[in-house]
């Protein structure tokens, strides 16, 4: 079977291009949902019909952007995405500092990107006070990536406190993957 | 008697079916030789032919009191008998209840009833109520709150309500019951979250949080009609409402500026002003009953603790001192009392601090107690907490020595708020 030609690589930034323009804009529904980044056309990404033409591009194909499938080549996607806090700490620590400047990265080269940042709380304490702590931890996320070039309004930081647990037990290691915020696409 | 447990049985049945609403609360009573007045109640005559066994009602209330020892007059009595007080007082009873529930032509009914007291060999009530038919159960507890008062010289809070959240699954819905627990009817029903439910001064609306657009906002909604508007939607959080006793403003907590700090705002949600002014954590307001003081949550001394300020602003001052944190704070009606819920070690425990003189005392033995509100007696204090695996809801005495329980079947119930008096 004939292998796939690469498109021309000026048809191919063309492409790109055009595609980073359309930034998805999917709504969120309650479930967490992964990125939905539309996969740039790159060599070997395009799903048009195999092996069907000798020589160059048919002039009818049609380059297929699958936004259902988990999008396999944006860098964003491979990132993780949630920082963990200690207790009653807001503090991000060391281990979490190239997560977020991957997201920068990321945000920062495209000003049409969107997220949000949702802070969450372990269960112990007032319910008031864990709003509060996980709008802080979501704060404090948003301001390490401002200060690494996302601008303001490309980002959002909500809290749930302790209402949206990741972990249901009443245990320390429940708690500790409770005491989180989550990076977003919007 | 006997008709009594079949009762409790149908409506837990009827609970079940309904989808874990709740049943009556239950006492339990820990205080070593709590005195009790020794109470007959008759039947009152007709309340058979009429929607609600008043009576059943009337003694239900006084027992979960835990200071009447409640019986049954075996005798048929209503409030035109002659009451023997001396052969009562020979049986042990110093008082008794007996009266009539009696249909009106225009469909409404008349309760009315007399109070004896057998030791002072006189009647020393008596009194007639006419309320529509949804209105009997009411009228019984309004009942139960006059025998109440006549006999302690306290107002009883039998006719008062709460409002508080029940949450099943993803089904949140903020509940308001008499406070017995029974007659619960749903003010909002929703998918996502709802906390910090707020009665206003005069009854008639609930502020609470509800994160339905996926963030927290303030909303208020009038309890009769249901109709609701925003009262708090900045951006990032909104939470925490506190009305002020004259019901014309509220405290809330937004995280606008950047963090969580307080403002207050007219009811109509304008004029706002912020209150605090610190780089840390302030939240969960509470008026004092004079509406001068502020009493609230802050980490900014490290961990949270609860500092009060002065209702026009000024420098805030620490007031709770013992305890790794210190949370949610309630100022009984009396101005006296701060109830909170204390950090020891792993455990979080309701606890008061008399605010004159400091003196701290725990009120239980549970590790999870949370989000504790006042009677509007000031007798009494409504937490929610956890036991067996449940989130359930109790009240306590403020000698922590005569508890309720109520509990769900197959729902938690939590953020407990226990409303006024005027009804």
């Amino acid at each position: 079977m004939k292998q796939i030609p690469a498109l021309p690589s000026t048809l191919a930034l063309l492409c790109a291009a055009a595609l980073a323009g359309c930034a998805s804009s999917v709504k969120l529904d309650e479930t967490p949902v992964e990125s939905r980044t539309p996969t740039p056309v790159a060599a070997g990404g395009v799903s048009a019909t195999p092996g069907a033409r000798a020589g160059g591009t048919p002039q009818s194909q049609v380059a297929t952007v699958d936004l259902t499938k988990p999008a396999a080549a944006t860098s964003a996607s491979t990132l993780a995405r949630i920082v963990y806090f200690d207790f009653d700490s807001f503090v991000i620590k060391d281990e979490f500092k190239p997560l977020i400047e991957g997201h920068a990265k990321v945000m920062s080269t495209s000003k049409v990107k969107r997220a949000v940042v949702e802070g969450h709380a372990d269960e112990r304490g007032s319910r008031e006070y864990n709003l509060a702590l996980g709008q802080k931890r979501a704060e404090a996320v948003v301001k390490s990536l401002a200060l690494l070039g996302v601008g303001q309004q490309q980002v959002e930081a909500v809290s749930y406190g302790e209402e949206r647990p990741a972990a249901a037990g009443h245990d320390e290691a429940s708690w500790a993957k409770n005491r989180r915020a989550e990076l977003k696409d919007r | 008697m006997s008709v009594w447990p079949r009762r409790r049985f149908v409506a837990s049945l009827a609970a079940l079916a309904s989808g874990g609403a709740a049943a009556q609360f239950r006492v339990e009573i820990s205080g070593v030789g709590a005195t009790q007045v020794p109470v007959a109640i008759a039947a009152f005559r007709d309340e058979d032919k009429s929607p609600l066994a008043v009576a059943d009602v009337l003694r239900a209330d006084l027992a979960r009191s835990g200071l009447f020892r409640v019986a049954t007059a075996g005798e048929p009595l209503d409030e035109r008998s002659q009451i023997d007080t001396a052969a009562w007082r020979g049986r042990g009873i110093d008082a008794v209840v007996a009266g009539s529930v009696a249909k009106l032509a225009d469909g409404r009914f008349d309760v009315r009833y007399k109070l004896w007291d057998t030791v002072k060999g006189e009647e020393l009530l008596g009194r007639s109520k006419v309320v529509v038919a949804a209105d009997l159960r009411l009228a019984a507890h309004r009942v139960a709150d006059e025998v109440y008062q006549a006999v302690t010289g306290e107002p009883g809070v039998f006719a008062t309500r709460i409002a508080y959240v029940v949450r099943s699954g993803r089904r949140h819905t903020l509940l308001v019951t008499d406070a017995d627990g029974e007659n619960g009817q749903t003010a909002l029903a929703s998918a996502e979250p709802i906390i910090s439910p707020a009665w206003s001064p005069d009854g008639k609306g609930l502020a609470y949080v509800s994160f339905e657009t996926q963030k927290a906002v303030v909303w208020l909604q009038d309890i009769t009609s249901g109709e609701r508007r925003q009262l708090a939607n900045y951006r990032g959080s909104n939470s925490a409402p506190a009305w002020s006793p004259d019901g014309r403003e509220l405290a809330v907590t937004l995280s606008r500026d950047g963090i969580a700090q307080l403002y207050l705002m007219s009811r109509d949600g304008n004029q706002l002003r912020r209150l605090t002014h610190s780089n840390a954590i302030d939240t969960e307001a509470c008026f004092s009953p004079d509406g001068r003081t502020i009493y609230f949550v802050s980490d900014r001394g490290g961990g949270p603790q609860i500092y009060r300020v002065g209702a026009g602003g000024g420098n805030p001052e620490r007031v709770t001192f013992q305890g790794l944190q210190n949370l949610s704070p309630a100022v009984s009606p009396d101005g006296r009392l701060l109830a909170y819920v204390t950090r020891q070690g792993s455990s979080f425990r309701l606890a008061t601090q008399e605010l004159e003189s400091g003196a701290v005392r725990l009120l239980t033995d549970t590790v999870d107690d949370e989000s504790p509100s006042f009677a509007p007696n000031g007798r009494l204090i409504v937490y929610a907490t956890r036991t067996q695996g449940r989130d359930v809801l109790m009240t306590t005495t403020l000698d922590g020595k005569i508890k309720t329980r109520l509990v769900s079947s197959g729902a938690d119930m939590l953020e407990p708020c226990w409303g006024p008096f005027a009804r």
